[in-house]
């Protein structure tokens, strides 16, 4: 019984590491095609419309909703120590520094992540992935590599418009409904909100989310069992593992850029 | 060859003249770029496994060149993995398959990606890019690998499609396409780059009596008016052997019976007999092994299977 339980252990423990090994392989080799894309930028900007474009909806209104509810939430607070005109600062640098990444990372792995999953899955599925290797077109190369660079590029985009529209919102909420000074508002952002420390840091984060979000769902599509309840289950895995890769590296991430 | 290989069953004399590329005597192929009886694809004692069950063990298989040459055999023999082993897709554990001279499982990926190049594979589910257009998606191992002007890359895509019927249907998308439809243009696909071999995965199964037809007709078309050589891979008896040059019948992880159409149909073993003619039992059975009936039915606790 125990032995029987250590050895299913040993067993899921060396799928996760061969797991963990194919993925790295397939970012190699996924790097390795950005040559070959160079001079075909209309392949990834179809990939950046798929993912970023196709995904400002849900961010427009997303970011717009959470700056507003943080505004609420701020105002609050920070009127019980009278400092209700530090909201335009505390609403500002939570969506940059965090709120802005982070959510826009997750929303980008349910919309576009999921889509990129079950895409390449159903093009192993139907068998498309090797009609190309039967073609001499390498599949990684031609299917992956865009998509991945596409994500990587998209995510900073997405996370600087959540990041923008949520202040809007917060504006309309601090200023327009619960009657924060204007100028208060926004002369505060713009003087306590670091470029570098701020701004940047963000920029960062969303890069590395967008590595990992769109790494992890081509993978799994890639990597899936070319069958319906196969790319099913990969699409969920793929939501599930971005949803947490992306929650963990930000505390790293965090720890590090403002840890010290 | 073929008489004299262990394991393989028999043919019987010859009664029509060999079809091109067959040596009357061995089967051994005629006329050819590399050697004068170099075939275009040869496969020796080719073994591979999935797991414990042995899909081939031991098989020796020529594809000559200029010919259509079928391999058949039973479902679930491996004939879509053989394409696949040719392809160089999966690697046999021993073995060699060569194909016009070359090793295709000791080639680096870039002289392998050339070799494909080379050859064309139509696929059971059609296996069209569900983004792309019929035209796109005949366009597109042009595209990939022929600097062409845009004006002739047109050109050369609508003799395709006019090739296989679907000239009309350009600007269809995959998924306004019949089956048929489908399989026709990854066929106009396949021969895009004029290869020098196209490798056809089950072309007939769950076809309509004319889209058969036609596709029958248009394998054997391509191939003669190509100059290219084909090897069909399918179960469909009369259809693959009314236009076959030679023929490979498989089943339990070797060749069982081989040589002309006419020769393979008047073979005398029980498991060729059993293929050809459909019949339920034989050599290979119907039902997967499994205890009495009797015993499942009134089988109680543990021991049922559900």
């Amino acid at each position: 019984m125990l032995t029987e339980a250590l050895a299913r252990l040993g067993r899921s423990g060396i799928g996760a590491i061969a797991g963990l090994g194919r993925a790295s392989l397939l970012l190699v080799a996924m790097l390795g095609g950005l040559r070959e894309l160079a001079p075909r930028p209309r392949l990834l900007l179809a990939q950046v419309y798929n993912i970023g474009v196709l995904s400002v909806l849900i961010i427009a209104v997303s970011g717009l909703f959470v700056g507003m509810v943080l505004s609420l939430q701020g105002y609050y607070v920070l009127a019980q120590f009278g400092a209700s005109e530090s909201l335009g600062i505390m609403v500002a640098a939570s969506l940059v520094r965090e709120l802005g990444p982070v959510v826009a990372a997750l929303l980008v792995a349910g919309r576009a992540g999921s889509a990129l999953t079950a895409e390449i899955g159903l093009m192993k599925a139907t068998e498309q992935l090797s009609a190309l290797e039967m073609m001499a077109v390498d599949p990684v190369r031609r299917i992956l590599t865009p998509r991945f660079f596409g994500g990587f590029l998209a995510m900073p985009l997405l996370a600087a418009m959540f990041s923008a529209l949520g202040v809007l919102g917060g504006w309309f909420v601090g200023v327009g409904l619960l009657g924060v000074d204007d100028g208060a508002f926004w002369s505060q952002m713009q003087a306590k909100l670091d470029f570098r420390e701020d701004v940047v840091n963000g920029v960062i984060k969303s890069l590395v989310f967008g590595v990992v979000v769109t790494w992890i769902a081509l993978f799994q599509g890639y990597d899936a069992t070319p069958t319906s309840a196969g790319v099913s289950r990969a699409t969920t895995r793929s939501v599930v593992h971005a949803a947490l890769a992306v929650l963990g590296l930000d505390f790293i991430l965090t720890a590090l850029m403002f840890g010290g | 060859m073929g008489k004299g290989l262990p394991g393989v069953a028999a043919v019987t004399e010859h009664t029509a003249p060999p079809p091109i590329g067959i040596n009357a005597n061995a089967g051994e192929c005629k006329g050819g770029a590399m050697s004068p009886t170099m075939p275009l694809v040869r496969i020796r004692g080719l073994r591979f496994a999935r797991g414990d069950k042995v899909i081939f063990d031991g098989v020796d298989i020529d594809i000559c060149r200029g010919a259509v040459t079928a391999i058949m055999g039973p479902s679930g023999t491996g004939k879509t993995t053989l394409l696949k082993l040719i392809s160089g897709q999966l690697r046999p554990q021993a073995g060699t398959v060569e194909v016009d001279g070359a090793d295709v499982h000791r080639l680096s990926r870039r002289d392998l990606y050339a070799l494909r190049t080379r050859m064309g594979m139509l696929f059971q589910s059609g296996a069209l890019l569900g983004d792309l257009s019929v035209f796109d998606n005949v366009a597109f191992p042009l595209r990939e690998h022929a600097r062409l002007p845009k004006s002739l890359l047109r050109r050369l895509v609508l003799l395709k499609l006019e090739a296989v019927g679907l000239r009309g249907a350009a600007a269809l998308m995959p998924s306004q396409l019949s089956g048929g439809m489908a399989r026709r243009v990854a066929l106009a696909r396949a021969v895009a780059l004029d290869p020098m071999m196209v490798m056809y995965d089950e072309p007939f199964t769950g076809q309509d009596p004319i889209s058969m037809g036609v596709l029958v007709s248009l394998v054997r078309h391509l191939n003669d008016a190509g100059g290219s050589s084909s090897i069909i891979v399918s179960h469909d008896v009369p259809e693959t052997l009314s236009i076959a040059d030679y023929v490979y019948v498989i089943a339990g992880g070797r060749v069982i019976c081989q040589g002309t159409p006419t020769e393979v149909t008047a073979d005398g073993s029980p498991r060729a007999r059993q293929f050809l003619d459909g019949q339920p039992d034989g050599p290979v059975h119907f039902h997967h092994p499994a205890a009495p009936l009797a015993d499942e039915l009134l089988a109680t606790g543990d021991k049922r299977p559900c």
